[in-house]
């Protein structure tokens, strides 16, 4: 079932490159986002899909339609063709695809990332933190700081985003005079 | 390796050169936005694709399960998604403000501008 979801994925993608309309550019976006929700959701990982669909699939695709709506939603033909950005995507996709061939295969439980770090978690995540979603005790607990440096992140875009929208809304205002 | 045991690595390797061919080729700005998210949620899949364990569970702990996936994947992809929708956020401000300026969300509008200035 994953493999079907990951093809879907796959052609949302193509449809994304091909099509020119940037309204429908973007609802393809907001699918390609609810199809990456079920895989991580298919793939065991049920808190990163609930955030990739509130997230990716919800607060993006908003963002994205307000800015349509305040610019313009047909792309322009391309002034020269894309050969050399294609040769260049072509050939790191080459390199990556030759990178794999020497990783563990899918679900493999000898794998080393299953066998180094992870299993401590699980088994004594519970005992010291007292949560039972291990992925809540390392977010929260054992790497709390790395969390607080998130909503650091997040808080200095918004500052970023007042900043540069502040400028226009005070510009707009004195137009009309 | 078999195409089976690889499948989802090569899915994530087409989702991340697709992505990155968007934001090169095209010259269109919400576009590139669009084709810097599917790089972006690429990685995701990067991430979190090997640590699923055929048989296993969601990493909550209950006395009914032995086998879980991978929770640490899943706290680096947590934090990223957050990080990259702030990203996305900054990105698409910068996008209006280069609406306002030059009236135009086509790079070879804006560069045909400035060489003209």
């Amino acid at each position: 079932m994953i493999s079907v979801l990951l093809t879907l994925m796959a052609i949302a993608t193509t449809a994304i490159i091909v099509q020119r309309n940037l309204f429908a550019v973007v609802i393809l976006f907001g699918i390609y986002s609810f199809l990456m929700a079920t895989v991580l959701v298919a793939l065991d990982a049920v808190d990163v899909g609930m955030t990739e669909a509130s997230v990716g699939a919800g607060i993006s695709t908003v963002l994205f339609l307000g800015v349509l709506y305040l610019t313009r939603s047909e792309e322009m033909k391309p002034m020269h063709r894309p050969l050399l950005p294609l040769a260049f995507a072509l050939a790191t996709g080459f390199m990556l695809v030759y990178g794999t061939l020497g990783l563990p295969a899918f679900s493999d439980p000898d794998a080393p990332m299953h066998r180094h770090v992870a299993p401590r978690y699980i088994n004594e995540g519970l005992r010291e933190t007292g949560v039972p979603n291990i992925v809540t005790a390392v977010l929260a607990s054992y790497r709390g700081y790395d969390t607080l440096g998130e909503t650091t992140v997040v808080f200095t875009a918004g500052i970023g985003v007042i900043a540069l929208m502040r400028r226009i809304r005070r510009r707009r205002r004195e137009q009309p005079k | 390796m078999t195409v089976a045991s690889h499948y989802s690595y090569w899915v994530t390797i087409f989702l991340a050169v697709a992505g990155l061919y968007i934001v090169i080729a095209r010259g269109n700005l919400v576009k590139k936005l669009v084709g810097l998210s599917i790089f972006q949620t690429s990685v995701y899949l990067l991430y979190i694709a090997p640590g699923k364990l055929i048989g296993g569970t969601a990493p909550i702990v209950s006395s009914e399960f032995q086998v879980y996936s991978n929770p640490l994947p899943h706290v680096l992809i947590l934090t990223a998604i957050v990080v990259g929708v702030a990203t996305l956020a900054l990105g698409l401000a910068l996008v209006v403000r280069l609406k306002e300026a030059y009236g135009s969300i086509e790079e070879d509008e804006i560069l045909a501008q400035d060489r003209d200035a």
